[in-house]
């Protein structure tokens, strides 16, 4: 399904000291540093598996999933989503897949959420009766029929996020990529969103990627585990390859850290 | 064009949220534009024409270039906010919808309040279609529909190639302002008043001069040339060059952020 391989990405990025005097050198003289972003990825992802994506701050798992979902175009390397490579055939491919970035919304501020959905009905040409069929069931099984009709300002955060990801949801994607779902969520929501994530993966065979910091997510969801730091892929295995004994999964993940110096 | 109104439907529950500063922010943009009005009506007070041209021709100069203006400002306002769309993400969200890029940023604002605007255009241009003493034949009236529509293109032109910047610089040049805002302030009188040199410039460069002008003087009967008339539409391939920026721009996209 997903063939990702040697992905590379460099960042040049313009450094200076703190201070005002600085800010005015760099003004005229900037000098730049170059960030390897991505340094040679590679892995691939089978039909409906459910992937946690991790690592630290900084290490690469957002731009892997912006080159996965067409937003960044790569340096080098080969990279194909159900045989498309995104970047080249960016509208075919963007049709196959759903995002949801858990900082940022893609409902409209100010109307009902529904508005923001039938908008979306349009943009991806859903027809009329698979809309109907899909909003009827992610309204059962994410509980919104209270809120669709609320403007996204006035949702709190937990509301909005099942609207998100029912808004990613509507065109049927295959593939499923979450950056950072669960983030800022109180217990209840975040135990909701990873049950419906469940779900939905085992009842419709969605592949799922997920970016999370949350590691009772990654304990919840994934079955599989992708660990970059500093641009490589440090490890690629299920939960159970990582841990040794009855520690906590937070402790595991910070050893894994600090043994391969991320 | 069906996903078009779709987009202008929701604008406009948005606009309409808050009814009390929508209206306020017509009115002021009307007004913005009258008192542009009264200083040319003033400035007439004291000479009779400027550079050949009467108080109606001039006032029918500036309603069709506000028009054209405005009408870019209603729906290609996007562009002006292109910087903080890279800035907050909403292009990353634009790169993961299958439509093309230009219609969904051009979608992402329609700027209601310029209706005030595009109001005073309106009035200027039916009391200089009836004042002055142009005879209004079909090519001639044509020759109107072009001009705005050509300063329409022009200046949403020159919006996308502010917005296409923003890729480079990621946040916004206010330079551009003086090709835009600059060239509303200056088009209220036909250019030929600026000299030869600033004329070249507005043909050449930036073809300010082929959708107002050139046009213009055909209207007034003071040439013609009747392929005058056709200079608007050559004029809007001003965009091709813009768009090729833009092309190269969202290949180079870096994205910001987490």
């Amino acid at each position: 399904m997903i063939e990702v391989k040697d992905l590379r990405k460099t960042f040049k990025v313009a450094r200076r000291e703190a201070g005002f005097g600085e800010a005015v050198k760099a003004l005229f003289h900037r000098e730049y540093e170059y960030i390897h972003a991505l340094d040679g990825v590679s892995f691939s992802i089978r039909d409906g598996e459910m992937v946690g994506y991790i690592g630290p701050n900084g290490a690469g798992k957002s731009s892997t999933i912006k080159i996965l979902s067409g937003i960044l175009t790569p340096d080098s390397g080969i990279c194909t989503v159900g045989g498309r490579t995104p970047w080249k055939e960016r509208r075919a491919h963007v049709k196959g897949i759903g995002v949801v970035f858990g900082q940022r919304s893609q409902l409209w501020w100010d109307v009902p959420v529904i508005d923001s959905f039938e908008l979306l009905k349009e943009i991806y040409s859903i027809p009329g009766s698979v809309y109907s069929k899909n909003l009827s069931e992610l309204t059962e099984t994410l509980d919104l029929s209270k809120i669709v009709k609320t403007p996204a300002r006035q949702l709190s955060l937990g509301q909005r996020m099942r609207c998100e990801i029912a808004a990613s949801l509507l065109h049927d994607p295959k593939v499923l990529f979450l950056d950072e779902p669960t983030i800022g969520l109180d217990a209840v929501s975040k135990l909701a969103v990873r049950d419906f994530i469940k779900r939905r993966n085992q009842d419709h065979g969605t592949t799922v990627i997920l970016t999370t910091h949350d590691m009772q997510d990654i304990e919840a969801l994934a079955s599989r585990i992708i660990l970059i730091g500093k641009g490589k892929i440090l490890l690629d295995g299920t939960l159970d390859d990582i841990r040794r004994g009855g520690e906590h999964i937070d402790e595991t993940v910070a050893e894994l850290y600090k043994k391969f110096d991320v | 064009m069906k996903l078009y109104l779709k987009y202008f439907e929701i604008h406009l529950k948005s606009a309409m949220q808050f009814k009390g500063s929508f209206f306020a922010t017509i009115i002021s943009q009307f007004l913005t534009a009258f008192t542009v009005f009264l200083g040319i009506t003033f400035m007439f007070g004291r000479f009779n024409s400027v550079d050949g041209f009467t108080y109606e021709e001039v006032v029918l100069c500036y309603a069709i270039i506000l028009m054209g203006f405005g009408l870019s400002q209603l729906f290609a306002s996007g562009f002006k906010v292109f910087d903080s769309m890279i800035g907050n993400g909403q292009f990353d969200r634009i790169l993961c919808r299958p439509r093309n890029e230009i219609f969904q940023v051009l979608s992402q604002r329609i700027d209601f309040v310029r209706l005030g605007m595009l109001f005073q255009a309106v009035v200027m241009l039916v009391y200089s279609l009836v004042t002055c003493p142009v005879d209004w034949t079909f090519s001639r009236v044509l020759t109107v529909i072009f001009m705005i529509a050509g300063g329409f293109v022009l200046f949403s032109a020159l919006f996308l190639l502010d917005g296409s910047i923003a890729f480079f610089t990621i946040q916004g040049l206010e330079v551009m302002n003086v090709f835009t805002y600059g060239a509303l302030e200056h088009g209220k009188y036909p250019l030929s008043i600026y000299g030869r040199k600033m004329l070249t410039f507005c043909t050449f460069v930036i073809p300010y001069a082929l959708i107002q002008y050139y046009p213009l003087t055909y209207v007034l009967g003071r040439t013609e040339r009747l392929w005058y008339m056709f200079l608007p539409i050559i004029a809007c391939l001003f965009v091709v060059p813009c768009w090729i920026v833009w092309r190269i721009g969202v290949s180079r996209y870096k994205s910001t952020g987490s």
